[in-house]
């Protein structure tokens, strides 16, 4: 594969082990610029480590990632900087500063990594934050907020640096069926409207066939189906075929 | 022999950390904004309990001494050995023994809480250096709060002598003063107040290094905290006895 033909995301010939267990296998893969990838699997089957792996904050033992044409898992630390400036990454428990405010949040990379000036970083936080809904929140401190209103906090402060790739892991757990809907919606639009790469990992099926223009099922550290929803609803694998049409 | 493997293998990661730390300090970004956060943090909040601590401690060492200097004739040496034990040893022992406790346990809490939380993911995600965001500010707030915070719990290890003697024998403050102050030399304050600065980076250090680098999720965050107050305490208490011995050599007259 030439660097020209690269996908936003590509991973080849993956694998990831923690002591003797092996986390991931041998996976590749590749997403093209500005479609939405949900992934999709059991507990424990490599799903999050993907996107660490994807973000560098974990190292592959073997293979190859490729994030926006560029080779990262060689990279050293002060190049690597620059390729996370492209991407945000929404954590599963929203992983908010508790220390600081919903607007510190926000503002601290944009203080620490653009240089903008304060006015500038207060109006894009208010804007932000008044995309995700929280306009009127950004004095409170993390601890205050609900559980969406954290997924949400977290979604803000991974998009204000604008990001080519938006990575979220389970942005639907702990949610009722409604603030899961607006998370996704807000997923939906960030990919619509900026044409952002997304790559979601998730258990929720419904929500990922909102968002999920490509799906990969992993199972047991081996990527055991990728493609369209249809094509997966194909897949020779069992497990696969479960995970997608689960109601 | 599996245990002494372990040993040296814990001295090892905590030098290389320190290491790391003395590093990124003299490499920009500076933190300067953090630096100060910490300071506020482990310097201002610690200082009501060293003064309380130090007022206590100066009040029990005269009544506890009082006695026996009278009855060897000594009484008007008594704010004399008051202030020397004070100034060479208690207040520097005692303040950074203090701030192990308050600060180191506080230290390795939160950045385990952070790791479990994956706030220290979060913010390498965002390109920015964690350990230079989150570790290298509270060591050094630790190495400049120290020396400050030791100071206070000199003077007010004094005064609380000073009010013991006063209950006792009427002295004035005047007098009190100029006895106190007798027989001290610079000598005898400055190297035993910056030898803290040692201390502080100890705390820092040892504490940030257990909660930095801890992968136990909620489990970690208690052993980070009581790891850090053990491991900066017993190491304080072993660092003091060589600091002691380096200053002796430097200034040979505080150890006659």
């Amino acid at each position: 594969m030439s660097a020209e033909t690269k996908g936003a995301v590509v991973f080849e010939h993956v694998s990831k082990s923690f002591g003797p267990k092996q986390v991931l296998r041998d996976v590749s893969f590749e997403i093209p610029y500005g479609q939405a990838l949900c992934i999709l699997g059991r507990s424990g089957t490599g799903k999050s480590v993907t996107l660490k792996l994807l973000i560098s904050l974990l190292k592959p033992d073997h293979g190859q990632i490729w994030v926006d044409q560029q080779e990262v898992t060689r990279m050293k630390e002060v190049d690597l900087s620059k390729v996370r400036r492209k991407m945000g990454f929404l954590f599963q428990d929203a992983a908010l500063f508790d220390s600081l405010t919903l607007y510190e949040n926000l503002a601290l990379p944009l203080q620490r990594l653009s240089k903008k000036t304060q006015e500038e970083i207060d109006s894009i936080v208010d804007r932000v934050l008044g995309q995700v809904g929280l306009g009127n929140d950004k004095k409170k401190m993390p601890s205050t907020l609900s559980g969406g209103m954290r997924k949400r906090a977290g979604l803000a402060r991974a998009l204000v640096l604008e990001p080519k790739i938006l990575l979220a892991d389970e942005p639907s757990s702990g949610l009722d069926r409604i603030t899961a809907s607006e998370i996704d919606e807000l997923l939906i639009q960030q990919k619509s409207e900026y044409q952002t790469t997304v790559i979601v990992v998730t258990h929720d099926v419904h929500g990922a066939r909102r968002v999920g223009d490509l799906f990969a099922v992993f199972d047991k550290g081996d990527l055991v189906a990728f493609g369209t929803a249809a094509e997966v609803e194909q897949s020779e694998h069992e497990t696969a075929r479960k995970l997608i049409s689960e109601s | 022999m599996y245990r002494l493997i372990k040993l040296i293998e814990f001295v090892g990661k905590v030098s290389q950390f320190g290491f790391r730390v003395v590093l990124d300090f003299f490499h920009p970004p500076f933190e300067a904004g953090q630096i100060g956060r910490q300071l506020a943090e482990i310097g201002a909040r610690s200082l009501p309990l060293v003064l309380a601590s130090g007022f206590a401690l100066g009040t029990v060492m005269t009544f506890h001494t009082r006695s026996t200097m009278v009855m060897f004739g000594a009484g008007a040496m008594i704010p004399t050995v008051q202030a020397i034990a004070f100034f060479i040893e208690i207040g520097p022992l005692v303040a950074a023994l203090l701030l192990a406790g308050r600060v180191g346990s506080g230290i390795g809490a939160v950045l385990a809480n952070m790791r479990a939380a994956e706030q220290i993911d979060a913010i390498e995600s965002l390109s920015i250096d964690s350990f230079k965001f989150l570790v290298v500010p509270r060591v050094v707030a630790c190495v400049i709060a120290l020396p400050i915070l030791t100071v206070f719990m000199d003077f007010s290890g004094l005064l609380g002598g000073f009010f013991s003697e006063y209950a006792a024998s009427r002295i004035s403050p005047q007098l009190y003063l100029v006895r106190a102050f007798a027989e001290m030399a610079w000598s005898n304050f400055i190297p035993p107040t910056l030898k803290t600065a040692v201390f502080g980076f100890i705390i820092g250090t040892v504490s940030a290094f257990f909660g930095y680098t801890t992968n136990k999720g909620a489990k970690g965050v208690g052993e980070a905290a009581t790891n850090s107050v053990v491991v900066s305490s017993l190491l304080i208490i072993l660092a003091d006895v060589v600091l002691i011995k380096f200053i002796f050599f430097v200034f040979p007259e505080n150890a006659l």
